[in-house]
């Protein structure tokens, strides 16, 4: 399997080129968003950062402070698909260029990224330790009051945050290849 | 240790220390599947990922769960005290990082940072006269912790169902369950494991399917027509081709465990309990001032 390396700020030029299967590394500056968050801003809130041309991962970290700052201990992603009804009206009004997540999305979001040039990459469910020794620092935190530790917009940096292309820019979504096949194969099993 | 710091300790290993059998059965699906493949790849990041947590101490999952503590203690123990030891161990291990801050109050939205509140975490407890078998005074408690993206992809069936041509009957039965595992593709983390109730009430449905996770996955059940079930379960849900994570590939499922209650004549409920590949669950067994680490 070819590996490729992608760093922030994420161009549109080099998430075309990604192909759905392939193994991605992802360098520097990331931001961690879920159900509140999304839902935050597809109901036209502003967003606390730019989001152009950036990553959200969809992740609730497990931080702990330390010294002035933070630390993550445990950072994998959580379940995508939650952020559906929400994720294709992002990515058109902010510019996202990459979703990292777990579990893939819908149609909705596959239609996004092939319109505005966007990736959806596959962090290992449920890695988080190993997930977590990737972030080189937390660069800042912002709706921590707002919306709690779990669903804060977290700044990470990261470094060679391992990935596989799950749906590209080019209209190809690994996660729908699989429901179908496997559901071809279930109406098999159930005869 | 007291009670408190013995199941602090407890959440320590668990949150932190992957079974066993299930490591194992992580590094034997990574070397049964296509070599390079992603299903390859992801399996064997999560068997790093559960020595890497072991190691350090943190949490192999970000989502430490809901915690469902499985007491068996002897007659008449003062179970107020062993729930209140449960709520200031979460207190603890919250503030150690074992635990994320994981409880959202449903109503407002707002976190409720120390994970304690009512009904969390939560505590069933069994009174026996004899605990193993043997010595009375003994205390067995089991954690169990699951993830909120497994818990999503749990499944409750009733009998018949036209939809799926499944009858009343375990031929019913492997048909909820071929279907509950294809629902759930990648979203629960696969490979997972089921925990299956068939008959009771819709509650002890849930109960009964969640209690069958804590079974080794060499376990099988005593009766014989349930254990021809979970092997077959096991072998058909792995020829779905969902794979790791659901990027497609031959590792879907680890292990199915599977329990038959009493039911009413009028109901039929298949209850499936879907857990992740990170199947959490460590026990304790206190006699005394002993303390012996099971799991």
């Amino acid at each position: 399997m070819s590996m490729r390396e992608i760093v922030y700020p994420f161009s549109e030029a080099a998430v075309r080129e990604l192909r759905a299967g392939e193994a991605v590394r992802v360098t520097g500056l990331i931001f961690t968003g879920r159900d509140r968050l999304h839902k935050h801003l597809a109901e036209g809130g502003a967003a606390p950062v730019a989001l152009r041309d950036g990553a959200i991962y969809h992740c609730g970290p497990v931080v702990v402070p330390e010294g002035a700052g933070w630390r993550v201990v445990s950072a994998g992603p959580t379940t995508s698909v939650r952020e559906e009804p929400y994720m294709a009206k992002i990515i058109g009004e902010h510019g996202v260029r990459v979703i990292i997540g777990k579990g893939g999305m819908g149609a909705a979001t596959r239609e996004a990224c092939a319109r505005c040039g966007c990736v959806y990459l596959q962090a290992a469910g449920g890695a988080a330790a190993l997930l977590a020794r990737r972030v080189r620092r937390v660069a800042g935190v912002c709706l921590l009051e707002e919306f709690g530790a779990t669903d804060a917009l977290w700044q990470l940096e990261v470094e060679d945050l391992e990935t596989v292309v799950g749906i590209d820019a080019q209209g190809r979504d690994l996660f729908g290849e699989v429901q179908a096949a496997s559901g071809e194969a279930l109406q098999r099993l159930l005869k | 240790m007291n009670w408190s710091e013995i199941l602090a300790e407890l959440i320590r290993k668990t949150t932190s220390d992957l079974p066993a059998d299930v490591e194992d059965a992580l590094r034997a699906a990574a070397a049964n599947e296509q070599p390079l493949s992603q299903a390859a790849l992801f399996l064997a990041a999560l068997a790093e990922n559960a020595a890497l947590a072991r190691a350090r101490s943190v949490p192999m999952c970000q989502d430490t769960g809901t915690l469902n503590f499985f007491w068996r203690v002897p007659r008449g123990a003062d179970t107020a005290a062993l729930e209140q030891a449960t709520r200031a161990a979460t207190e603890l291990a919250t503030r150690e990082g074992w635990l994320r801050r994981n409880t959202i109050d449903a109503l407002t939205g707002v976190s409720i940072d120390s994970n304690v509140a009512e009904g969390c975490p939560v505590c069933h407890f069994e009174q026996r006269s004899e605990v193993g078998g043997q010595r009375s005074d003994a205390v067995e408690v089991w954690l169990l912790q699951k993830g909120g993206g497994s818990e999503n992809m749990s499944r409750q069936f009733s009998l018949p169902d036209d939809a799926m041509r499944a009858g009343r009957d375990l031929e019913g039965v492997r048909k909820c369950l071929l279907r509950a595992v294809w629902e759930a593709q990648g979203y629960g983390c696969a490979p997972g494991i089921l925990g299956v109730c068939v008959g009771s009430d819709r509650a002890g449905g849930f109960a009964a399917a969640k209690r069958q996770l804590l079974r080794p996955l060499d376990d099988v059940a005593s009766e014989p027509a349930l254990a021809d079930l979970e092997r077959r379960v096991l072998d058909e849900a792995n020829q779905l081709g969902i794979g790791p994570m659901g990027m497609g590939g031959k590792t879907t499922l680890l292990g199915v465990k599977i329990a038959a209650r009493p039911r009413l004549p009028a109901s039929y409920f298949v209850t499936v309990a879907y857990m992740c590949w990170a199947c959490r669950r460590r026990g304790a067994r206190v006699v005394g001032d002993k303390v012996e680490w099971l799991g």
